[in-house]
């Protein structure tokens, strides 16, 4: 099931000899269970396709439909709750509430989308437990980890059932072991059903993903595909 | 590749056959770098020769070889000794893409971006085999993963730089084309081929 439809897609700013095209005719499709990472350097159109996916910013020409429906269709109202309910937003900044313990900055999210408050603490640690977590559920963000507080909001960003995660450079402020846990986290939500489209620098990171897309200029330069597998890698087909 | 010390390093655990020794390079390395027979036992005849292993034939009169202490001392040396970095391989994306630049016949931008998706693809791959990987707790052939991953992310980040560079090149160009007052000998100066 195609979750994410972003189709032919441009965003311009400004107008006249000012016109700035930030993105321009690129087209991404991501399925439940898919995980595509967008590369490219800064200004290319990385943060901008993230913000057009997410609702967060509307096109300029083309489409962005969410499990089939136009975002473009949508009021303020509708769009909100769309996005509120199927996708969850990662970002560098961890941005977790500091007078809030893990397990409740989790129950929160689930709380705002009108669970009872009872059920939302048991519904977070729940999540926090099957993600390897349970032992930050009781500790402020304070006393986590970059790296714990990273995969806490993944949990926040995937609490409620949300179907598409949008993370755009998660791992900027963690060491090379600690970014890959996170990137481990989120293959695991893959493995799960949801879609995640990842931005970012870092090509160790990318290599996660299923499929890795590059934007050039705010165009599509190239894309890996889904993975040719490791007999090709190792040649002699004996890889273990 | 040292597969002299490596099949030091296989024997220093027992003494064993050429083809069980091959076996169990390829299996420590992940079927990374396959070794043909004949270098296994080219490599084994050099080590008897300098006293470093000894033969002994069993009872099917297959050899057997053994480390010795001069094997082990060796062996010893090896890994207390690092690998000279001046000892660069040769490279050939390194090469091409030179003379994708100097001959002037091709889109360089275009070989570039081909390689790079080509390279996150085999990074792609060796990032599939770590993942399944870490559950192993084979932490040997988790480091080896995580070699090739550094080596490839290596590549691909040498190549974005390479596009970078083209592209700020050309915008030069272009920005020279526009202000006659820039000479317009130096950018095509840089862009210069064989004769530079």
């Amino acid at each position: 099931m195609v979750l994410l439809d972003i189709d032919r897609a441009g965003r311009a700013f400004g107008s006249g000899h000012l016109r700035v095209v930030a993105l321009d005719d690129v087209s991404l499709r991501v399925s439940a269970g898919e995980f595509v990472a967008v590369m490219g350097p800064s200004g290319s159109g990385k943060s901008t396709l993230l913000r057009l996916a997410g609702g967060l910013d509307r096109p300029t020409s083309g489409r962005v439909l969410l499990a089939g429906r136009d975002l473009a269709g949508l009021d303020e109202a509708g769009l909100a709750q769309a996005l509120r309910r199927q996708i969850g937003f990662i970002f560098q900044e961890t941005n977790l509430l500091a007078s809030l313990t893990a397990a409740e900055n989790v129950a929160l999210a689930l709380e705002l989308d009108g669970v009872r408050p009872k059920a939302a603490m048991a519904g977070a640690r729940g999540l926090l437990d099957s993600l390897g977590l349970a032992a930050t559920g009781s500790r402020f963000p304070g006393q986590l980890s970059g790296g714990e507080q990273q995969r806490v909001t993944i949990a926040r960003a995937v609490a409620g059932g949300r179907s598409l995660l949008l993370a755009d450079e998660p791992t900027g402020a963690l060491d090379a072991i600690t970014g890959e846990s996170v990137m481990g986290l989120l293959r695991q939500r893959c493995a799960a059903g949801c879609a995640v489209v990842l931005a970012t620098h870092n090509v160790r990171h990318a290599a996660w993903a299923d499929r890795v897309m590059f934007l050039t200029d705010g165009r599509l330069a190239g894309e890996t595909g889904p993975p040719a597998g490791p007999e090709c890698l190792l040649g002699t087909g004996q890889a273990r | 590749m040292s597969v002299r010390h490596s099949l030091l390093a296989v024997l220093s655990a027992g003494p064993m056959h050429g083809y069980g020794l091959k076996t169990e390079f390829e299996a420590a390395t992940g079927d990374v770098w396959p070794l043909n027979v004949g270098q296994v036992y080219t490599t084994l005849g050099r080590l008897e020769r300098d006293e470093l292993v000894t033969a002994e034939a069993d009872a099917d009169g297959q050899k057997v070889y053994q480390i010795t202490e001069a094997g082990r001392d060796e062996l010893a040396r090896w890994f207390e000794t690092p690998v000279p970095r001046q000892m660069i391989p040769r490279q050939e994306v390194a090469i091409k893409l030179v003379f994708a630049m100097r001959s002037g016949v091709t889109d360089v931008a275009a070989v570039v971006q081909r390689q790079r998706v080509a390279t996150v693809r085999a990074l792609q791959d060796v990032t599939r085999l770590k993942a399944a990987a870490e559950s192993s707790g084979d932490l040997a052939w988790l480091m080896m993963l995580d070699a090739l991953v550094f080596q490839a992310e290596a590549e691909a980040r040498w190549l974005d730089m390479c596009e970078a560079r083209l592209a700020r090149e050309n915008t030069a160009a272009g920005t020279a084309r526009r202000q006659p007052e820039i000479p317009a000998g130096q950018a095509a100066k840089r862009s210069s081929q064989w004769s530079s």
